[in-house]
């Protein structure tokens, strides 16, 4: 951080800052991290298993404490549990929690008060083209920097007059700083060369507008990296152009699934949630998957990389390559692609194949 | 019994929705066409037909900024070369500008004329937040409530998707693009999505009518419900209350992310697509780039008694204007529409 860009910040900033350089690292006692599992609906419990199943193959010094949040429920009791349970271990790793449009409107999505409840405020989505992945468009390497917890998604609406609803979407300057500096230090920690916000700011000049205003501020600190911005429109067209993306909650949706589908689908791009304190691990996409549950036809790639972002963020590092590289070897094997590929082969052809993978690359065991 | 039979062919294209005024939905869902024109009759709206004096129309032109100007002088050459019976009532409106003359101008004139052709007029955002998008302003004034495009793979055009035929109907008037926006406390800023019952059930008649004219299978209708709940969630319903009126047609929904994805991998499956706004937007976008870009595509704006024809992904195109090298078709095949839309 150059004093420039210090100096730059709003003094809401400058704390989170101090804490950032002082935060704790992951509690491990005994030499193994306590992590919480939320298998959540449709596919969810499945691949949590698979999940589990590697880590014991490969031994890495995790321990998962499942946590089970029933979305039928209309109590908060569950989901207050499971949120707990990550204040209490730092870490979690979660499947996708069903948010059943039919009941009624005071029932809010679990997800979304996971993520509001633990201040979970960056998105961040790496597409990347897989090799023996293939796809219409080729060599894309695209991140994506989505706010979490406020835009559209804050839950607040109302129908003052019957037939007319409205709904309210927030932006604030302290959040719209946060992501955008979480962007712009993400950009230059791996090395990127571009931030491009993606806005509508000629329509809702005043949303938008803030924070659109927001991150050319906090570019303004970071001379190295190019800074620009573009309509959610024009976003869609050409998909190489892009390096690091970052942009509010709702075109977040939008643009990280656009993307998901353009390297190959829901089942291939792990997503993971950050916060001050906390990080959650999921798929990228955030689909439960309902109809194909218990089919053993889902594709764990997602989720298993997903775990290796976790243990990336454990800094359990050779693990995570570990893992990685048998997944994406075994992706690259065309045979055991899943449905969502195009193939014919089953989720636990494709874990078994990883494990083999894992297996004749080195030792079981590792030393951290 | 002319202008009846008039007013009959008129309400194919504008469909009228008396519903919302009458505050009946049962009316919407049991009608036929037939009864669409006798309920016109009734809430005593007389459509004119489109004014053809000495057998010429005269259509409303507003040639925007950036490529707008250029494509609409080709598209006022090829008419003249093709000796259509159109002339044009030029109006222009100064983005620049911060009153709001200009549009009403324009906005006149197309009260006037009942039909326009418009290139995009730009909207910048360093001016103040009080100076309101100039396109916007126009389809709200007017009442253009639905956006029509038509998104089908070219041949000859190469593009990395084959046999995509994707009818998208998009809400025009309300939804995000409402402009109401407030800063209550400094740094937190509220805007405004505004879903009301009666705009949602006109745009679904608007879909489904126009869906059973063209002969099409399938509705489906884009949201997120699961998150925005009493927003879309009211869209998503009165969809439902519009399809049971439309038995041969199926109905679907599918959530925004859901649906973006499948865009980009599976075209194919979709057919014709209805949404609030900014979805809209966004989609119609996507689909765009999938059979081959913004100079490809026309779209069309349709109201009550008015009628606005444009580019579809509605570009200003600031970069390349002028230097002859913008792609004409979409703006071209935008005023063939408008050409179908006289008759």
């Amino acid at each position: 951080m150059t004093a420039r860009s210090m100096r730059s910040l709003s003094g809401a900033l400058k704390p989170l800052f101090s804490n950032r350089l002082s935060r704790p690292p992951p509690a491990q006692y005994g030499g193994r991290h306590t992590v919480t599992l939320i298998p959540g609906d449709g596919i969810g419990p499945e691949l949590a298993n698979h999940v589990r199943e590697l880590f014991r193959f490969c031994c890495v010094p995790v321990d998962f404490e499942v946590v089970n949040v029933d979305s039928s429920m209309t109590s908060e009791d569950d989901i207050n549990d499971a949120i707990m349970a990550i204040r209490r271990n730092g870490v979690a790793l979660k499947g996708n929690i069903e948010t059943n449009h039919n009941l009624p409107p005071s029932y809010k999505s679990r997800n979304n008060l996971l993520r509001t409840s633990l201040d979970l405020y960056a998105n961040v989505m790496h597409c990347q083209s897989l090799p023996g992945v293939r796809t219409r468009h080729r060599n894309v390497d695209i991140m994506i920097i989505r706010e979490n917890t406020e835009g559209e998604y804050s839950s607040l609406e109302h129908e003052n007059v019957p037939g007319v609803v409205e709904c309210l979407k927030i932006i604030t300057k302290t959040k719209s700083l946060r992501i955008a500096e979480y962007a712009f230090r993400t950009a230059r920690a791996k090395g990127r060369r571009r931030v491009t916000a993606v806005h509508k700011a000629n329509i809702m000049k005043l949303g938008d507008g803030l924070f659109l205003e927001c991150c050319k501020e906090v570019a303004s600190g970071y001379p190295e990296i190019a800074f620009d911005s573009m309509i959610v429109d024009n976003t869609p067209c050409r998909p190489q152009q892009f390096d690091v993306m970052v942009m509010p909650n709702l075109y977040g949706n939008v643009v990280s699934n656009v993307c998901a589908g353009l390297v190959g689908g829901p089942g291939l791009v792990p997503g993971a949630n950050y916060g001050e304190d906390y990080a959650v691990f999921e798929t990228g996409t955030r689909n439960t998957g309902k109809s194909i549950a218990n089919h053993n036809t889902a594709n764990p790639t997602a989720m298993l990389l997903a775990s290796c972002l976790l243990l990336d963020h454990l800094k359990l590092h050779a693990y995570a390559a570990m893992i990685r590289r048998g997944v994406l070897s075994t992706v690259s094997e065309t045979r055991l692609h899943t449905a969502d590929l195009g193939g014919q082969g089953s989720t636990s052809e494709v874990v078994q194949s990883i494990m083999n993978a894992v297996q004749s690359t080195g030792p079981r065991t590792l030393s951290t | 019994m002319a202008a009846h039979s008039a007013v009959f062919s008129i309400s194919k294209m504008i469909n009228p929705f008396w519903g919302g005024r009458l505050g009946n939905t049962v009316k919407v869902f049991g009608t036929t066409l037939t009864s669409h024109r006798n309920k016109t009759m009734l809430t005593g709206e007389n459509i004119p037909p489109p004014a053809k004096y000495g057998g010429r129309h005269t259509v409303t032109l507003i040639p925007g900024d950036g490529i707008g100007p250029e494509l609409l002088n080709h598209v006022r050459e090829v008419f003249r070369f093709s000796c259509v019976p159109v002339d044009f009532e030029v109006v222009h409106v100064n983005s620049a500008l911060e009153t709001e003359d200009d549009i009403n101008n324009a906005i006149t004139a197309i009260r006037r004329n009942g039909v326009a052709l418009k290139g995009n007029i730009e909207t910048k955002h360093t001016m103040a937040p009080s100076v309101k998008s100039r396109n916007n302003l126009l389809r709200t004034s007017l009442d253009l409530y639905a956006n029509v495009m038509h998104c089908q793979s070219l041949p000859g055009v190469q593009t990395r998707h084959k046999n995509i035929d994707i009818m998208i109907i998009r809400e025009n008037t309300e939804g995000e693009y409402s402009s109401l926006e407030h800063e209550s406390v400094s740094g937190v800023v509220e805007s405004l999505k505004i879903i009301t019952r009666n705009n949602s059930l006109r745009i679904a008649d608007y879909a489904f009518q126009l869906a059973r004219e063209k002969g099409r299978r399938r509705v489906t209708a884009v949201h997120k419900a699961n998150i925005m709940k009493l927003g879309d969630g009211l869209f998503l319903q009165c969809c439902r209350e519009v399809a049971s009126g439309y038995p041969d047609i199926t109905f679907d929904s599918m959530i925004v992310d859901n649906t973006t994805m499948q865009l980009v991998s599976k075209p194919q499956q979709f057919d014709v697509m209805v949404m609030p706004n900014l979805y809209g937007n966004v989609v119609s976008n996507v689909c765009a780039g999938l059979v081959g870009g913004p100079g490809l595509v026309p779209g069309a704006n349709y109201g009550h008694a008015y009628a606005v024809f444009e580019t579809a992904t509605r570009n200003t195109g600031k970069s390349i204007a002028d230097r002859n090298i913008a792609n004409p078709t979409a703006m071209l095949l935008a005023s063939c529409m408008m050409l179908d839309h006289l008759k």
